[in-house]
């Protein structure tokens, strides 16, 4: 499984999909008149935030057109053979020996010459890597983990909460007695355990945060499929002679959406953190601003204090996430009947 | 022969003293064609009978006994895809809360185009081209735009318009309405009532009308079923029970009606409450509030007294009367 998603082509397929299923969303959302009034309060209520929110989904999408061959590498034999994308592309060989300060002439420790003196803006880090270029390209892990945990998660919970929730009965007390059990065991250790089976990579963090993920939403969403279920048009629709499973596909999902996008977008700022935490323990992703941060946290022991690489990913962390739930808020006041004031 | 032909129904509720029955051995019947009123007041069991007819009884509900024969099938005995093949098909119900029987989420007329599609193998084209023709039909001004109309864009009376239009898309031979008018104000009422009584005369469906106003039911029954806590009272054509009521019950609910009593006059209510399920009397459920009852009123459960060849009351005081005086 590792193998496979080592591969650059498996990932930017993911990708591609990920892209290929924001359209499908965007082209609804353009359709729908409700839709698109939506869509036009939130960005009129936090412009800023939607910005911040599109300029990180394309870095995201700028890191992951990937290929192989070509440009200039620099003499690296093994980076010739690796696929580099757009972002590896745009900041070619800028590799130094170690540690720079921003926009230093030369090595933090030694005072040797730089190799490009005065182009690290946020300086490089203790192999010789551009701070700036490792923290842009750890957006794409931060969003490849958000999407990838929330496709996995939010599907879970709408299954077994719906399930729960329409059927009742005994089903509702096999889904609930599993729920119990996962929300009883400690999360860090699920997330380890899982982890440590799966093996350690993007996919498995993403299925193991996925997987340990679904309680809260599937509380939500057996409630709700609980309550819709004897509202009067549910009930028409049984008078109607409709079957079940089209019961719940055409009366309780669409009247779930609101909560959908409610809990992906909030979902999406938690997984991230979450992957954050895994790497502070070392079994994160590698690449992500959790990561560097675990990787930083002694430097921030040294003398004199090596603090761009935890600012870096920390301000890439803190930037991404405030924007999400700031998006996320203006959602919630658009969408949620009980919060939104104008009436849509 | 009858359509539906509905024998010693009961159906009964849980409560801490066991099951109780609010339904309690009703039986009727409806012919093609003809309309059939089902009286009582709040919580005589007029809907839960309805409901045990289309097997919907909300939950924890439940049918013990009785018989439920449509075309010559008990329902009552049917497979769960059997009976969802009647229902909507052959029997179809409209509901008395039309501002919430609509999916809020979903265009009225996708809603009607998936009731159509769901009994007969016809393309959405044309299932479109239909619903266009039954909005036309139930008189939705603008039907062509309406069909894209989410249901918060219609008005009540237009949403129970489009619930009438769903329910007939199969042509039923069997349409239940309960209560189809009481959420809706005065004026849109008498259209309702009128759009009915047309659509019945085109289609030639039947109606279980289930209601509380008598004034629905002059307007719009051929036979009469007043109902009583879990048990049917009498029964007739519409001139026998309105004009001459025999069961004690029918008689008071007559006289409390405010458009017989002349100005200035008390209304007659009937003395008492309605008692709940659990406490019902052994033998007639009414006769603790009844003028006529005597001795074996609360113990023995009148039968069923035959005045005229479509008018029959349960009451022991006029088997009496009829005894007393043979004619």
């Amino acid at each position: 499984m590792a193998a496979l998603l080592s591969s650059h082509i498996t990932a930017n397929a993911v990708v591609g999909l990920l892209l290929l299923g924001a359209l499908w969303v965007a082209r609804f959302v353009r359709r729908n008149r409700l839709w698109r009034d939506a869509f036009t309060q939130i960005a009129r209520r936090r412009p800023l935030a939607l910005a911040v929110c599109a300029l990180y989904v394309s870095l995201g999408l700028i890191d992951s057109v990937a290929w192989i061959g070509g440009g200039d590498t620099g003499g690296d034999a093994v980076a010739s053979h690796q696929p580099r994308s757009l972002l590896d592309r745009a900041f070619g060989t800028s590799r130094e020996r170690s540690y720079s300060a921003p926009l230093a002439r030369a090595e933090f420790y030694g005072q040797r010459p730089l190799a490009h003196p005065g182009k690290h803006l946020l300086g490089t880090d203790v192999l010789g890597r551009d701070v700036l270029f490792v923290t842009l390209k750890g957006a794409r892990i931060a969003l490849l983990i958000g999407g990838l945990t929330s496709l996995i998660s939010i599907p879970l919970a709408l299954f077994f909460g719906v399930l729960a929730g329409y059927f009742g009965k005994w089903l509702d007390d096999a889904i609930f007695f599993l729920m119990s059990v996962l929300a009883s065991v400690p999360g860090i250790l699920l997330l380890i355990a899982l982890i440590m089976a799966l093996g350690k990579s993007t996919l498995s963090v993403c299925l193991a945060l996925g997987v340990t993920g679904w309680v809260g939403f599937c509380r939500i969403a057996r409630g709700e499929a609980m309550k819709l279920r004897e509202l009067d048009y549910v009930h028409a629709a049984r008078a109607l002679g409709v079957p079940e499973v089209r019961i719940i596909l055409r009366h309780i999902l669409p009247n779930l959406i609101h909560l959908i996008v409610i809990t992906f977008v909030l979902t999406f700022s938690s997984q991230v953190l979450s992957e954050a935490v895994l790497s502070w323990i070392n079994i994160g992703v590698d690449g992500s601003w959790g990561q560097m941060i675990a990787q930083a946290k002694d430097e921030l022991a040294r003398d004199p204090i090596v603090w761009w690489n935890i600012a870096g990913a920390g301000g890439g962390l803190f930037g991404l996430l405030l924007a999400i739930n700031m998006v996320g808020d203006a959602v919630r006041d658009v969408l949620d009947p009980r919060t939104s004031k104008e009436n849509l | 022969m009858a359509l539906l032909e509905v024998r010693e129904l009961t159906t009964s509720f849980p409560s801490e003293r066991g099951r109780v029955p609010v339904v309690d051995g009703v039986s009727f019947e409806i012919r093609a064609g003809e309309v059939l009123a089902l009286v009582g007041e709040s919580g005589s069991g007029k809907s839960v009978s309805a409901f045990s007819v289309m097997r919907l009884v909300p939950k924890p509900g439940h049918v013990d006994r009785g018989k439920v024969v449509f075309g010559g099938r008990d329902l009552l005995t049917l497979s769960v895809p059997e009976m969802r093949a009647v229902r909507g098909h052959s029997i179809s119900m409209i509901f008395q809360e039309p501002m919430t029987c609509l999916n809020p989420v979903l265009r009225v007329g996708d809603q009607v185009v998936e009731a159509i599609q769901l009994h007969e193998p016809v393309s959405r084209a044309a299932a479109r081209a239909r619903t266009l023709e039954l909005f036309k039909k139930v008189g939705i001004p603008d039907p062509q735009e309406r069909l894209d109309a989410y249901p918060h864009q219609l008005s009540g009376g237009l949403k129970q318009r489009v619930m009438i239009a769903m329910a007939l898309s199969a042509q039923p031979k069997l349409l239940i309405a309960d209560e189809p008018t009481t959420a809706l104000d005065v004026t849109i009422q008498a259209q309702i009532l009128e759009l009915l009584r047309e659509l019945q005369r085109d289609f030639g469906s039947a109606i279980l009308l289930i209601t509380h106003d008598l004034g629905v039911v002059n307007e719009l029954a051929d036979r009469i079923a007043v109902m009583y806590a879990g048990a049917i009272a009498e029964q007739g054509t519409r001139e026998e029970v309105l004009g001459a009521p025999s069961h004690p019950y029918t008689q008071g609910l007559l006289r409390a009606m405010p458009a017989l009593v002349k100005r200035g006059e008390r209304l007659n209510e009937i003395p008492g409450v309605v008692p709940r399920p659990s406490d019902w009397p052994k033998g007639c459920h009414f006769c603790t509030r009844c003028p006529r009852a005597f001795e074996p009123c609360p113990d023995i459960t009148p039968s069923e007294t035959v005045l005229s060849p479509t008018h029959s009351v349960y009451c022991h005081a006029v088997a009496r009367d009829l005894k007393g005086s043979p004619s």
